[in-house]
């Protein structure tokens, strides 16, 4: 055997090569391209012209993509309010208890286990006007959800993210459960002869202890809201008249109705660049030495 | 005494908290498992109790109606085939990672770029991916579909399985190249035997994800033959709009798999789902 072939630094790359080959080919190519692609006017069939940024001019005066931009900070800001204070008080009561505290915890994560579409059609039902919630009111003479809050402007957006959230917190959950069972039972018990209460122990114990794991769970969904597409396509498309249209259906709309391949190119990059700066923040932080 | 007591009640409200949090994901779930049972003229009298008559006949009808045998079959093989190809090329990566070189300027480099690759947005490359599918003749078909998938659980399965393959003793791998083994033989004699623990997890958390994926079986698959079951579901929501019984019956057909994978492994579903989070 030639030498090369035996050196184990060059064989530790052949058996990366299948990997970072299939990776490339899937992931990194079609990105480069979209990079390149978010330059032109292409439609996917005739010639490419180059246009140059013309595109990000279009997209800032695009009224839908604003308002599906504006639509997906607000998703974030809910998803790192919401589910984030009910799983940390979940998480610090489970730990509090011994009996049953298995079941509450597969009870709680189970929803994240099921597939979108069928999180969507359970909540589609019960908020479905004639049955579900609606029709069980209806029954009892009362006047309540007898429209679908999915089809209604003013609450379409909030009642995708509430079927998103209800199948995410328990995610939440079983992390900051994880994070406070690390936390040194000892500082717990000098709380204790201290005379602390409850909710002291859970402020100035549990929080501070746990803040590299809560940090990252933050941004973690600060990443992940940004693609967001499941369940606004399923529930509601981004209907009624855009009311709760995200950037990633903009995207899809513009991709593979229109097939504007340059302008929907455009958009990938734009949302690429934002979770671009978001790691780099964080990364930029620990950096400098800031815990995160 | 008092400070019992106090205790006690508090215990009190702190389970009745967990209980109520408990009821508002099972209660839907119930509803979902009481609809797929229930005739379709019960639907406007009892929208949300329990039936008055078990009909069993919707699982056949969406088994029927929906050509279940060939779904299943789809989502099966789209399974399958990425857990062969996924776990092979992550493996392969993850023990030269681990075993071969672990200090060397690869893991640095690879580890960056998987990690970049993790945080791209999938709408950054689906669409000339799909342009690139349609020229190559894999749009449309379940291996194209196979070889997105092991690429997007190529990262998440790389680590998982090096985090665990870097506690393995390196004294093992020694003996056995002192004994001859080539180093593809110290991957399948040693390292392999050793670490199937990890490639359960990882087999686990990538079934689920091809089996819940969403945006790309839509965006891929056009072929009513070739749909697997998350793109069918989708189909069937507006062509059996209001026969709930149906829709529900055929989500739990859905759900039931990974549900049952999850009562008998619900330590290394947890683990692995969060293992990201946790490990930081």
């Amino acid at each position: 055997m030639p030498k090369f072939l035996t050196n184990i630094n060059a064989i530790s790359w052949y058996f990366l090569m299948p990997v970072l080959f299939i990776h490339f080919f899937v992931i990194a190519f079609p990105s480069i391209l979209s990079l390149l692609l978010c330059l032109t006017d292409w439609n996917g069939f005739g010639k490419i012209n180059y246009v140059g940024l013309e595109n990000f001019e279009e997209l800032f005066r695009d009224r839908i993509f604003k308002k599906a931009v504006y639509h997906n900070f607000i998703w974030t800001i809910m998803f790192l309010t919401i589910p984030v204070i009910v799983a940390l008080i979940i998480a610090y009561l489970l730990t509090g208890i011994k009996r049953g505290q298995l079941f509450y915890r597969l009870v709680y994560f189970f929803p994240y286990i099921l597939a979108s579409i069928v999180n969507c059609l359970i909540w589609r039902y019960i908020f479905h006007p004639k049955h579900g919630l609606g029709g069980w009111f209806e029954n009892q003479g009362i006047d309540f959800l007898s429209k679908s809050p999915f089809a209604m402007k003013e609450t379409a957006l909030y009642a995708v993210a509430w079927v998103d959230m209800w199948h995410f917190w328990g995610f939440l959950v079983i992390i900051y459960l994880t994070g406070m069972y690390q936390v040194d039972e000892s500082l717990y018990e000098a709380a204790d002869i201290e005379g602390a209460t409850k909710f002291q122990k859970f402020r100035y114990i549990t929080i501070p202890m746990i803040r590299p794991i809560f940090i990252l769970s933050l941004i973690i969904i600060i990443i992940w809201s940004v693609p967001t597409f499941d369940y606004v396509y399923i529930l509601t498309m981004g209907g009624p008249a855009y009311s709760s249209e995200v950037v990633a259906n903009h995207l899809y709309s513009q991709a593979f109705q229109r097939m504007n391949v340059g302008y929907a190119s455009t958009i990938g990059v734009m949302m690429f660049f934002y979770v671009g700066i978001i790691v780099g923040f964080f990364a930029l932080l620990r950096r400098l030495g800031w815990e995160v | 005494m008092a400070t019992a007591k106090f205790r006690q009640r508090s215990s009190y409200i702190n389970h009745s908290i967990l209980f109520f949090m408990a009821l508002t994901i099972i209660l839907p779930l119930l509803v979902l498992i009481f609809n797929s049972v229930k005739p379709v003229e019960e639907f406007g009298s009892n929208p949300l109790g329990f039936p008055s008559e078990i009909r069993l006949m919707n699982y056949y009808d969406a088994w029927v109606n929906g050509n279940y045998t060939q779904i299943f079959f789809n989502s099966m093989t789209l399974v399958v085939g990425t857990l062969i190809l996924n776990l092979t090329v992550s493996g392969l990566a993850a023990f030269s990672l681990a075993a071969l070189n672990p200090r060397g300027i690869q893991t640095v480099v690879v580890g960056l770029y998987l990690l970049v690759g993790i945080s791209i947005p999938a709408q950054l490359y689906i669409l000339p991916l799909f342009l690139m599918w349609k020229s190559l003749y894999l749009l449309d078909t379940r291996i194209g579909l196979i070889i997105i998938y092991s690429a997007l659980n190529a990262p998440f399965a790389t680590f998982l399985i090096r985090s665990y393959m870097l506690q393995l003793p390196t004294e093992l791998f020694e003996a056995a190249k002192l004994d001859g083994a080539s180093t593809m033989q110290l991957f399948t004699r040693v390292a392999l035997p050793l670490s199937w623990p990890v490639f359960l997890t990882t087999a686990l958390i990538v079934s689920l994800n091809v089996w819940n994926e969403f945006l790309f079986a839509i965006t891929f698959i056009i072929t009513d033959d070739y749909k697997p079951i998350s793109s069918i579901l989708f189909a069937f929501q507006s062509r059996f709009a209001n026969d709930y019984g149906l829709v529900s019956a055929a989500s739990i057909l859905m759900a039931a798999p990974i549900a049952i994978l999850f009562m008998f492994f619900q330590r290394r579903f947890i683990a692995g789902l969060t293992s990201g989070a946790t490990k930081g």
